[in-house]
């Protein structure tokens, strides 16, 4: 990871990194289980964006909030446990906005307690730096997540079962690629758009 | 992780300190979201329960919530504990029961509610409350036509003495149902589908006998 604070860093600077240079998922590639697991259709991929970019938001809060006060031996532990517990509240939430929500969710919300992208976050930026930089670090690294979420979410729904966001895009003729919905397809579509990325990547370089 | 060797170590007082501080207040905020979403959260599950009980029973106008204690069904407003739901046509007339039912599914614990019809003595109507069926694949059991199609006539006929099922409901690979009380199951959701069939066989077993000795109680 590239925390080098050799030279000063704006808030902003910090957000924009994790949309494009520092992508969580098409460059870090961190929190695999979840982008391969939820992202079968636009909408789950979108709530279980939303659900770890708050985790992830709340968490980098009170990690640099607590930061001197957490001992260096007991950290991972305590970092563990804030997640946690922002996990549950937004299993809780998630309950209360809607049953079918939570329904189509429910196995995966616990699952990102061991999203690394978290932890990598709690470790390497938060215990590291102030408030404000731990929250725009948070909003980037979120955003960037639930946008490569939704990249592969609305390619595998769109393929996968011919609709997106539920509504129907193709004649009734569309023969859908099931195996764009299975985990298979979650590969297929990661590999696809990992190529698009660094393609662009290389030829930004490049010029 | 090693730590470079002159940093000293913490004093055991202050990570326990920190630990348990963080561990209350974690507990604290947990509690807090609890409480706060509770009362909704327990509104929205009625209703979900509500909109299921109408799907499992086609053709209801009505439902009443009934306890079993003491050997007799009793109407209570109450749904805690161990209740069905009985319901009711237009006219007032008796059309069947909701029964909750529970297993273990290939993830997690399977929720599930099953509408059965005493006087055709088969289920009519299934619908997943809650599962942790991985997406795609176990939860093709709340998708599946040809699946679902298994619950819109599965017999369940009790023998004379109306203490037991004649046939037991049994799982069958998919595409190979030939009698009315075999559960087709599904390519890809093998254990998910058993598990089904093994959780509305249990539950009829133990209900089935119950409600058709004390079947007049339901026509008061």
């Amino acid at each position: 990871m590239s925390e080098s604070n050799t030279h000063t860093t704006t808030s902003t600077d910090e957000f924009i990194k994790g949309l494009w240079r520092e992508n969580p998922v098409f460059v870090q590639v961190l929190g695999m289980c979840p982008v391969l697991a939820v992202s079968n259709t636009a909408e789950n991929a979108l709530a279980m964006g939303l659900a770890t970019a708050f985790v992830l938001l709340m968490s980098n809060i009170l990690v640099s909030i607590l930061r001197s006060f957490i001992p260096k031996e007991v950290r991972i532990a305590s970092y563990i446990l804030i997640i946690a517990t922002f996990v549950t509240i937004t299993d809780y939430t998630i309950q209360a906005i809607s049953v079918d929500l939570h329904k189509s969710l429910g196995a995966f919300i616990s699952l990102i307690v061991v999203n690394c992208l978290i932890l990598s976050r709690a470790e390497a930026f938060a215990s590291k730096n102030n408030l404000g930089k731990s929250i725009m670090d948070a909003l980037g690294m979120g955003v960037g997540f639930l946008f490569a979420l939704f990249c592969l979410g609305a390619v595998r729904e769109i393929l996968g079962n011919g609709t997106f966001f539920g509504l129907q895009l193709f004649p009734d003729g569309f023969q859908a690629w099931i195996v764009m919905i299975l985990p298979a397809g979650g590969f297929f579509t990661l590999a696809a758009w990992l190529l698009i990325f660094n393609l662009v990547q290389q030829r930004k370089e490049a010029s | 992780m090693s730590e470079p060797a002159s940093i000293p170590m913490t004093s055991n007082t202050k990570m326990l300190s920190a630990m348990v501080g963080i561990g209350i207040f974690c507990g604290l905020l947990i509690v807090l979201t609890y409480e706060g979403t509770l009362p909704r959260v327990e509104r929205l599950r009625a209703e979900a329960l509500e909109r299921a009980i109408f799907k499992v029973l086609p053709g209801i106008n009505e439902t009443k919530t009934f306890s079993f204690s003491d050997g007799q069904f009793i109407q209570t407003d109450q749904s805690e504990g161990t209740v069905i739901y009985a319901g009711y046509d237009e006219a007032g007339d008796f059309k069947g029961i909701a029964i909750e039912a529970s297993g273990q599914g290939y993830a997690d614990i399977i929720k599930i509610l099953y509408g059965y019809d005493p006087i055709n003595q088969i289920v009519i109507g299934f619908y997943v409350l809650e599962s942790k069926e991985t997406p795609g694949l176990g939860d093709k059991i709340e998708k599946d036509e040809n699946f679902l199609a298994n619950f819109t006539a599965l017999d369940v006929t009790l023998d004379d003495t109306k203490s037991n099922l004649i046939n037991s409901v049994i799982p069958v690979k998919s595409g190979t149902k030939e009698n009315a009380w075999e559960v087709d199951g599904i390519t890809g959701a093998t254990i998910s589908s058993r598990a089904i069939a093994e959780i509305i066989d249990k539950s009829a077993k133990q209900w089935l006998p119950i409600i058709n000795q004390n079947i007049a109680q339901f026509n008061e």
